[in-house]
């Protein structure tokens, strides 16, 4: 197969006609059609509730269009049958993996591609197939590692290979990034290029401008299930698409210089023993109002541990925390938080909100012993009816009601409804760990601005992000996490980019050995 | 045919659920009593009438439904809090040993002052019976839906050895009974000459009681968040295990009152065949009534109904009484098909 040059489209692949789907009241995709060519990335780009996954869903066969029709290869797809997309080359990376962990590479990959009743799987076929695929397209894997014993950047690969050896010509991924470090990203995007390169057409499903610009040769935006916009990658900026996902002028985040008060929260040799190496090893930080300090790292370098402290989730073997100048010695939730601690988690849906509480149920879950939302063990609904109210006014949640389930409201909504729990108390120190993971750019600016408005109000807040651009946009100062260890800070202006990257893989960390 | 999640909560499936639930039984007894070669309308016309047809009748199913209560608040109370307790058998008959050991002539008191006692003591000691796996659950990770379902077995040898010792009545013939409460220990009957009993109202006021819990109290919010997402509720600094315990106390003396009423207020005395299954009834009775507290009520009389009425045709019309088994289990089968459906819609392609 020759490499078709970036500026010649191939033939088309795949023509979505006039797509039509409706939940309800919502219109989910409103007529939207496109075509893909062979050997492009086209981006699907739009915020969340766009219609971006409802698309790939009816295109999958997940879900079957009200109207419209799906054209593979010159034929039409028949509606509502993921067996019937697979057949005709169509492979979808979830943003979700679905991967066996128990089982391994080789099984992954064959899982559900050979008869149930076959007494012996042809292994020696599938190790042969699955060793070019990964060969031709620079996908190393070890077909017999555990998936559970798999990086998140090596399980994505292998949801590739499963497409790939399924002979998938197009191949769908849903947000493939959103879990990968900015190396595991560049990696994934030079699969991406040999890829289009061997004649796949891809669909790069993503909210990321940066990313879109950089893998994509045509953007398709999606805005309230509209298709809004359709532009080439190499006539159109990061800003023009922002406003295109969004419907309106962004404000970039401005962060206003303001000298630093005293000091809020200060770690003195903090470790937090864990089975074999320490999650935790000897942190020293002080934080002071007025301030944010930015904590990069790759995911699972003692990131969760530092925060699970300040959380009061967990208890500290040695050193010592203290809260304005107050030592912490029983580390607990309900105390913290008494403290003065805001705390707005990594998971949203696991650890910060019950999905099926009510909206404002969930607004006092760290506040429902207190007056005026109960007293002597009754609560007052009404009281805390009237706060839910203003909290979803304040804060913009878009929701049926109080009284609705929080598990139906959208990423960007239950980050809002937490930010409204925990502002709402103008708390003194704000613990951000990945506030703004999986979220849209309307979403991401409005938490952005949450955190810089504390910021001005006195408190000291605490940023773990994998964002770079995030961590440096809104940072005062910023250290770096590796292996349970943390950098001395940094001053911002003092710190680029490729030097985080560096210190993030190890580099520069003097004690990190 | 395919499930697609809800993008709203169906409200409307509160009622929707229980009315599928009683047409499906009916259904699904129907074929079976055409299968028999008897008539179903006849069959239906007797089970009706044999649970509510006379006022004996309607009084005999509310005097079954009364332990059918206290297990279906008791199971309905720890459910909501992923507390899975199958022990209610146990705790019931923790309730009847207490009855027996205080009720029986060892305090003289009089009965406003005997019969708190008894039901504060009989709660009690359900309570702490379903603590301990409660204990093991949150500290140890010991799956407490065998502990608790071993414990019954492990309660009813130990009232089998009761019976045939401490407790055992020297003027039983030999019998493996206990001795009978004294008056003052007697739940009052509720109509003169009946078998009903003070304990349905009591039960009734335990529904009140523990609806009261559930909307009004901290106590209620936290066994809802404690159930629905242990993780978030302790991240939110809610006490999690504390909550837990309570959850079990709660629990374990609602079906210990089952005991203490059936004891004190219709059998008078303690044997082996106590209670036919109340515990495990009142799982079905709580999973019927979709853990409502005040559904419990409604749940309670009507598989009493169908047990009583079924017994009822059964004389007269010659089909088996199993038919009020069938009927309870496919009621309960929608119940559980209908609680999938508030989650998700089926779309038929």
């Amino acid at each position: 197969m020759a490499a078709l040059p970036d500026a010649e489209p191939g033939d088309v692949v795949l023509r979505l006609s006039g797509i039509t789907k409706r939940f309800g009241p919502l219109l989910a995709n409103d007529a939207i059609s496109l075509d893909l060519h062979r050997g492009e990335v086209l981006a699907l780009l739009g915020e969340n509730g766009a219609g971006k996954t409802t698309l790939m869903n009816i295109l999958f066969g997940h879900y079957v269009a009200d109207e419209g029709s799906i054209e593979v290869f010159g034929e039409t797809l028949p509606p509502g049958s993921p067996k019937a997309a697979l057949a005709r080359g169509i492979g979808m990376v979830h943003q979700h993996f679905t991967l066996a962990d128990n089982l391994t590479v080789l099984d992954n990959v064959v899982l559900g591609t050979e008869p149930l009743w076959r007494a012996r799987s042809r292994h020696a076929e599938a190790r042969a197939k699955l060793a070019e695929l990964s060969e031709t397209f620079g996908l190393a894997v070890k077909p017999d590692a555990r998936i559970a014993d798999l990086s998140v950047g090596e399980r994505q690969r292998v949801e590739i290979l499963k497409a790939l050896y399924r002979d998938a010509r197009i191949l769908i991924l849903d947000e493939p990034t959103a879990v990968l470090t900015p190396q595991e990203t560049e990696a994934l995007f030079a699969t991406l290029q040999k890829l289009v390169e061997r004649g796949l057409a891809i669909i790069f499903i993503s909210h990321k401008l940066h990313e879109v610009m950089a893998v994509s040769r045509r953007v398709v935006v999606l805005r309230q299930g509209k298709l809004v916009a359709e532009r080439h990658t190499s006539g159109t900026d990061r800003h023009e698409l922002a406003e295109l996902m969004v419907g309106r002028p962004i404000p970039e985040p401005k962060v206003e210089p303001i000298p630093v008060g005293a000091i809020a929260l200060e770690l003195k040799g903090v470790t937090v023993a864990g089975e074999g190496r320490a999650r935790l090893q000897d942190i020293s930080l002080s934080l002071h109002g007025n301030e944010i300090v930015g904590i990069a790292g790759v995911s699972g370098n003692g990131q969760g541990a530092l925060a699970d402290v300040i959380s009061g989730i967990a208890e500290p073997s040695s050193g010592a925390v203290s809260l304005f100048g107050q030592e912490i010695h029983h580390f607990d939730p309900a105390r913290m938080v008494a403290h003065g601690v805001a705390r707005i988690p990594e998971d949203r849906h696991a650890v910060g909100l019950v999905g099926d509480l009510s909206l404002e149920e969930n607004l006092i879950s760290a506040r429902y012993r207190e007056a005026p939302f109960s007293r002597r063990s009754l609560i007052d609904w009404k009281k805390v009816r009237e706060f839910a109210t203003r909290i979803i006014a304040d804060y913009d949640v878009r929701c049926p009601g109080p009284h609705a389930a929080t598990r139906l409201l959208s990423g960007g909504n239950m980050q809002k409804l937490i930010l409204g729990r925990e502002m709402a108390r103008s708390p003194r120190i704000i613990l951000a760990n990945q506030p703004t993971r999986g979220l849209d750019i309307g979403a991401v600016g409005y938490v952005h601005q949450q955190l810089l408005k504390a910021r001005l109000a006195g408190a000291g807040i605490l940023l773990i992000s994998e964002d770079l651009d995030e961590l440096l946009a809104l940072s005062d100062r910023v250290v770096v996490m590796y292996r349970g260890r943390m950098s001395a800070p940094m001053a911002r202006r003092d710190v680029t980019i490729r030097h985080l990257g560096l210190m993030m893989a190890g580099q520069g960390l003097a004690d990190a050995a | 045919m395919r499930l697609e999640p809800r993008t709203e909560s169906a409200r409307s499936i509160w009622v929707i659920a229980p009315l599928a639930a009683v047409v499906a039984s009916f259904v699904v007894a129907a074929l079976l009593v055409l299968l028999g070669g008897a008539s179903p309308l006849s069959v239906f016309a007797a089970v009706i009438k044999g649970a509510t047809g006379t006022q004996f009748a309607f009084l005999e199913t509310l005097t079954r439904a009364t332990p059918l209560i206290f297990t279906g608040l008791a199971a309905a109370v720890a459910f909501r809090a992923k507390l899975w307790n199958i022990g209610g058998e146990a705790q019931l008959y923790a309730g009847a040993i207490m009855t027996i050991v205080l009720g029986t002539g060892a305090l003289p008191l009089p009965a406003p002052i005997l019969i708190p006692l008894i039901m504060a003591a009989g709660m009690l000691a359900g309570a702490l019976l379903l603590l301990g796996p409660t204990f093991l659950k949150t500290r140890f990770g010991v799956d407490e839906v065998v502990t608790t379902l071993l414990l019954n077995f492990v309660m009813v040898l130990f009232v089998s050895m009761l019976l045939d010792g401490a407790l055992k009545d020297p003027m039983g013939l030999g019998w493996p009974q206990s001795k009978k409460v004294i008056e003052a220990a007697h739940l009052p009957k509720l109509v003169h000459g009946k078998r009903l009993h003070l304990g349905f109202v009591i039960a009734i006021g335990a529904a009140l009681v523990v609806w009261f819990i559930n909307a009004r109290t901290t106590f209620g919010y936290e066994m809802r968040a404690v159930g629905f997402n242990p993780r978030a509720a302790r991240f939110a600094g809610i006490p999690v295990n504390w909550a837990m315990a309570k959850t079990a106390l709660l629990s374990g003396g609602l079906a210990a009152l089952a005991g203490v009423s059936e004891v004190a207020g219709l059998k008078g005395n303690l044997t082996l065949d106590l209670s036919p299954g109340f515990g495990y009834t009142g799982i079905v009775v709580a999973m019927l009534a979709m853990l409502h507290p005040v559904g419990v009520i409604a749940a309670a009389i009507f598989v009493a109904a169908m047990f009583v009425g079924a017994d009822a045709m059964s004389r007269t019309v010659g089909v088996p009484n199993y038919i009020a088994n069938v009927m309870v289990a496919t009621a309960l089968l929608t119940m559980v098909t209908a609680m999938l459906f508030t989650r998700f819609r089926l779309k038929l392609r």
